[in-house]
């Protein structure tokens, strides 16, 4: 997109900041490690939940010497989505859980960001064909609102008020090179 | 993809994102709830004309696995026994509302027919038309090699069968399964070699890209120490068989089939295919196809996830009827 204006809003020390501060604030909401699993909504959510269960064992005692990918996942929704129909058929991304699967486990569904809130929809779809998990919450790095289902973040990296013609984009080392999150604005749109 | 009707369609970036849909698809296979939704709310209706026992399942556990409403029709027991035409089901077809056709026929062109004759709007994916093609089948075989010659489930994602020698060995005349594995693996970058008695050659096998021969022993041990990945067997199809195409089935067996002295030729990593329904004894020996080469079990398996990924291309999107 030439004709469209850049602006960073997070970089790499922040978007390690928050995740950190997310690692932490799970272990505490969750009263410790227990049953915890971290599911992240490929693309861009699977590393961001690697990431974060890398950071888990890190300062949680309980966990010293835990493998993270024994705590981390992926979650692919592309044949939930409501939109379907509307795009050429896209391929699916891989489903990967750790053995045991999720029943009876708190899994954290991690996006890098939440919308309209239909993503989290399909995952929520496309979980309980998994199993049942004991309790599902949800960490994202961004929230930028435009919601448009009853849906809501427990734990969320950074609020970021956005116009709905601004698109934001998360970038991250694993899948494009560099960490970073920055607002696409259509030349001539709003915006500072 | 708006049809499937000849693996000469699909173009190598086709070809190996369709293969790598399979792999996902695949993967969904091993969970407890089989079941996706992708499909919810289109009908499929499996149209078959010609007998067929794995195809036809196949394809009906294929939609069904992706929410799709299933019709299965086959001409024994429908009206075309009372000699209704094919444009006449087609058009029953579309009013009761298909979204794709699995057309299985005997005569080949049959699904080009009725993909192009502007009767219905659904989209039509061949799966077997007389002794033309059989694309899913190829795309089956393909998605089984890649894993086998790759290093397993996921293992290939992405890549193609650049490299990889395959033999085809028996009643190529007869076989739309011969001709789509030709194209489709060609396509793939793959090496192909059909073998066959001269009077089980089809005429213009000349200009098919691959190579021809009529000596099995001789095409397994390769050209120049270069020894095949693979190789596939075919049925001897019998029931098309007007006249005598070979002196008897011991010396056809001697000659073309496949057991376990000629499987002891191959290198380590080579596997054994067949599209079955098996002819033991004749094409294919019993130590041969239950042998540890052999991936005729893993084939059937695989084909639902081949079937799965091409309803999906097809009917998921947007560009669907």
């Amino acid at each position: 997109m030439s004709s469209a204006a850049l602006r960073p809003v997070m970089g790499a020390p922040e978007i390690s900041r928050a995740l950190s501060r997310i690692a932490h604030e799970l272990l505490e909401r969750n009263h410790g490690p227990e049953g915890l699993l971290l599911l992240g909504i490929p693309r861009r959510g699977a590393p961001l939940a690697r990431r974060l269960g890398e950071r888990l064992v890190a300062v949680e005692p309980a966990l010293a010497g835990v493998d993270p990918s024994a705590l981390t996942g992926s979650l692919d929704v592309t044949m939930h989505r409501d939109d379907l129909r509307r795009h050429p058929a896209r391929a699916p991304w891989p489903t990967q859980v750790p053995p045991g699967g999720v029943d009876d486990r708190v899994v954290v569904l991690v996006d890098d960001v939440l919308s309209t809130g239909r993503t989290v929809r399909a995952a929520l779809d496309a979980l309980s064909d998994l199993g049942r998990p004991r309790a599902v919450r949800l960490a994202v790095l961004v929230d930028r609102g435009h919601r448009e289902l009853p849906i809501r973040a427990d734990h969320v990296g950074k609020n970021l008020p956005t116009s709905s013609r601004e698109r934001v984009r998360v970038l991250l080392e694993e899948t494009d090179g560099s960490d970073a999150v920055v607002i696409e604005a259509p030349e001539g749109g709003e915006g500072p | 993809m708006r049809h499937l009707l000849s693996a000469a369609d699909l173009s190598r970036e086709q070809a190996v994102h369709l293969l790598d849909v399979a792999e996902q698809m695949a993967a969904t296979q091993q969970r407890e709830i089989k079941k996706l939704p992708a499909l919810r709310g289109r009908t499929v209706v499996n149209l078959f004309f010609e007998d067929s026992t794995r195809t036809r399942t196949s394809f009906e556990a294929a939609a069904k696995r992706l929410s799709a409403d299933v019709i299965t029709f086959s001409a024994k027991g429908s009206s075309v026994s009372k000699g209704e035409s094919l444009k006449d089901t087609a058009m029953t077809l579309e009013a009761i509302g298909a979204d794709a056709v699995v057309v299985r026929h005997s005569a080949s062109g049959a699904p080009h027919r009725l993909a192009t004759s502007g009767w219905i709007r659904a989209g039509v994916l061949n799966a077997g038309d007389g002794t033309h093609e059989h694309p899913t089948q190829a795309l089956l075989d393909a998605f089984t090699l890649r894993r086998a010659l790759r290093g397993g489930a996921g293992a290939g994602t992405g890549t193609d069968l650049a490299g990889a020698r395959v033999v085809v060995v028996g009643d190529v005349l007869h076989s739309r399964v011969a001709r789509s594995n030709v194209l489709l693996l060609h396509t793939l970058g793959a090496r192909v070699t059909l073998v066959a008695p001269p009077t089980l050659l089809p005429v213009g096998v000349g200009a098919w890209p691959c190579e021809v021969a009529t000596d099995l022993d001789a095409a397994l041990a390769g050209s120049g120490g270069a020894r095949p990945d693979a190789v596939m067997a075919l049925r001897v199809q019998l029931e098309r068989m007007d006249a005598a195409y070979f002196p008897s089935a011991r010396e056809y067996s001697r000659r073309y089939g496949v057991d376990g002295r000629r499987l002891a030729l191959l290198p380590d990593h080579a596997v054994l295919l067949h599209p079955g329904p098996m002819n033991r004894g004749l094409e294919i020996s019993a130590d041969a196809a239950d042998g540890v080469r052999s991936r005729i079990v893993e084939q059937v398996a695989n084909g639902v996830a081949t079937r799965m990924a091409a309803l999906y291309l097809m009917l998921a999107g947007e560009d669907a009827a």
